[in-house]
């Protein structure tokens, strides 16, 4: 579209100004730059050199936004990550995400919200693994070395929430960007094999109502940094101390 | 009592050695078939994560420590009645650690990788920790022995005792931790287990060892001295009745934490297999039966009564790990306290499980080898109790 004509120039203007004006009456303290931010690449790793510890990639989750029903970021994760194993039991299949449907007890309020590895800066699953094979990268992210897993299940005992899956049988159709192993145990990697070439992780990619915002929770200039530093966030078990990576937003 | 005819004694020697020896390979037959098609032919899954070969590793290995009481009584503290029984003990330690352990190893989602677990550790896991403390109590046990029935090295077997008593402490403390250390869940995470589980080391282990010896006397036509005998059970009373404290100090403790309360109205009341298996098992049929019989004087005297205690209270020991380790992960997280919650990851539903015949039979693989191990122990070495009665008297051990 031309915008030489004044008359449609004006008006694109004058729709953005609005919008901007909308949205700063929304979300008081985030600019529509920063949301420009969020949505956009992060920077990518570089061949051969390490995870940096100055950065710690985190996910701040919006559950008012979180639409009911919707299961858009378990189907992206699962497709990104090659889960789609369907066994006859269903509780031995693994689930890297999850929706968790809240009912506060006090008042009925109902909440939905995306749940999965946690990305702890204090992981007990990495504690309690003998092998070591449970680890923190140094940019925050919780991964489970396939080499090294041993397949005994601690790292389940001890996760607080729930997030990690042990592979109960035979795998096929795997991504060869993400490999899993029958025997081992796995979680949400925040699609790590995305963020190291500058992507975001596939749930926040998919999320049609822009309800998580990933990035680096140690740069103060980030669109995650800024909005916990605006709004009230929960760190779901906080009286555990983990310091969560994941951080939530009205629940 | 009448003595075996030496040939009726030798075919059932071979009659028990093979069938300890089928179970087991029956037990090794069915991880390999888990190894192949993987967990999924097990009852265990992402919410039951440790099922019923765990319960059984797990006696094993705390009895297999407890066991060893009866040697520190009798090195550690001197008490010339149980110097015999430290040979005996020190078999059944070593039988009890290699069946617990195998289970552990075997049900192992990667069990081709035991040389990885050799050669990375982390030392922040007690599990970590473990990958030390077991084959660390092999090679003292091993050593403790070599000092007991090699006549040379006796003098070196009070020393060896101490070792042997002070690593399985650490042993078992390390088993308990294994659960204290669980941060997230309401059964577990309190520093009480480690010494229960110490206490429930030495009931488990001495009531193992009343069985065996009985079986080793009636089998070489021998009676246990009354004396023995009377001491051996008071022993296992106090040892029965501080697991009961052990327990009862556990519950009414989370009882007494609101966060808590539900969770052990699960265990305690609600929860089907599990309060049954609580009151019926393990309080009355593995604590207050084997007590009376133990020191009610009518039920005492009658013969046998020692040995049906004792099999009480390993059954009681079956049904309380049985609560604590399955019951522990059937009910559901506390994520979000105060909220109801629901997935479909069965986010707040109390799980269900029903252990497979592959992991029943990987679970009784254990005991097979912890059998079959004493039964041949037993026939090639010099494993029986011998008590000097004149000796004991004079050294006023016992009085007659």
């Amino acid at each position: 579209m031309s915008l030489n004509n004044p008359r449609r120039a004006f008006i694109a203007a004058a729709g953005a100004g609005v919008a901007g004006l909308g949205f700063t009456a929304i979300a008081p303290g985030l600019h529509l730059m920063a949301v420009g931010e969020a949505n956009a690449a992060t920077e990518a790793r570089k061949a051969g050199s390490a995870a940096s510890p100055a950065v710690r990639w985190g996910l701040l989750i919006d559950a008012s936004k979180c639409a009911p029903g919707c299961t858009k970021c378990i189907d992206a994760c699962h497709s990104e990550n090659g889960v789609s194993e369907k066994l006859p039991d269903a509780r031995q299949n693994s689930q890297w995400i999850r929706k968790i449907e809240l009912v506060d007890r006090r008042n009925g309020r109902k909440t939905e919200l995306p749940m999965m590895c946690q990305h702890c800066a204090n992981p007990p699953c990495v504690d309690v693994c003998p092998t070591g094979a449970s680890m923190k990268r140094a940019d925050g992210i919780v991964l489970v070395d396939r080499h090294t897993c041993i397949g005994c299940r601690y790292c389940m005992m001890a996760c607080p929430y729930k997030a990690r899956s042990f592979v109960h049988a035979p795998l096929t159709h795997q991504n060869p960007e993400v490999p899993r192993g029958q025997g081992c145990v796995e979680a949400c990697t925040l699609c790590v094999h995305r963020v190291d070439k500058g992507l975001q992780p596939a749930c926040v990619e998919s999320c049609p109502e822009g309800a998580m915002i990933f990035g680096d929770l140690n740069d103060p200039a980030s669109a995650i940094a800024q909005r916990i530093a605006s709004v009230p966030t929960t760190q779901v078990r906080s009286d555990l101390r983990l310091n969560p990576g994941v951080r939530y937003q009205g629940i | 009592m009448a003595t075996l005819n030496p040939r009726n004694e030798e075919g059932l020697f071979y009659v028990l050695a093979a069938i300890g020896g089928l179970v087991s390979a029956v037990g090794v037959g069915a991880a390999l078939y888990m190894e192949h098609t993987g967990h999924v032919v097990t009852g265990m899954t992402n919410q039951i994560v440790w099922g019923l070969p765990h319960v059984f590793a797990i006696f094993l290995i705390v009895a297999a420590s407890g066991v060893l009481n009866v040697a520190s009584i009798g090195s550690v503290f001197g008490k010339v009645a149980y110097k015999s029984r430290a040979p005996l003990s020190g078999l059944l330690s070593l039988a009890m650690l290699s069946g617990g352990l195998a289970v552990i190893m075997l049900d192992l989602g990667r069990a081709d990788r035991l040389m990885v677990a050799a050669t990375h550790f982390n030392p922040t896991s007690v599990f970590g920790w473990n990958v030390i403390l077991y084959p660390g109590m092999y090679a003292i046990v091993a050593v403790y022995l070599w000092t007991l029935m090699e006549r040379r090295m006796n003098p070196y077997s009070k020393v060896a005792g101490l070792a042997t008593f002070i690593w399985r402490i650490l042993l078992t403390t390390g088993t308990g931790s294994i659960f204290g250390f669980l941060v997230a869940r309401q059964a577990y995470g309190t520093a009480l287990l480690a010494p229960m589980f110490i206490i429930m080391s030495f009931a488990w282990g001495l009531a193992v060892f009343m069985i065996v010896q009985k079986t080793m006397f009636g089998w070489n036509g021998l009676v246990l001295h009354p004396e023995i005998r009377k001491r051996m059970k008071n022993l296992l009373g106090i040892f029965v009745s501080a697991v009961f404290y052990c327990v009862a100090v556990y519950h009414l403790n989370n009882i007494y934490f609101a966060r808590n309360a539900e969770f052990e109205r699960f265990i305690l009341l609600d929860g089907g297999i599990f309060p049954a298996l609580f009151w019926g098992g393990w309080l009355l049929a593995g604590t207050a039966v084997p007590l009376a019989i133990l020191y009610l004087r009518p039920l005492s005297s009658i013969r046998g009564s020692v040995l049906t205690a004792s099999i009480l209270v390993i059954v009681g020991a079956f049904c309380l790990l049985y609560v604590f380790i399955i019951g522990g992960q059937a009910y559901p997280l506390d994520i979000f306290p105060g909220y109801d919650v629901r997935s479909s990851f069965y986010d707040g539903e109390i799980n269900r499980y029903q252990p497979s015949l592959p992991e029943v039979l990987l679970a009784f693989g254990g005991l097979g080898i912890a059998f079959t191990a004493t039964t041949v122990g037993v026939r090639v070495l010099r494993f029986l109790p011998q008590d000097d009665i004149a000796h004991l008297e004079a050294a006023g051990s016992i009085t007659d």
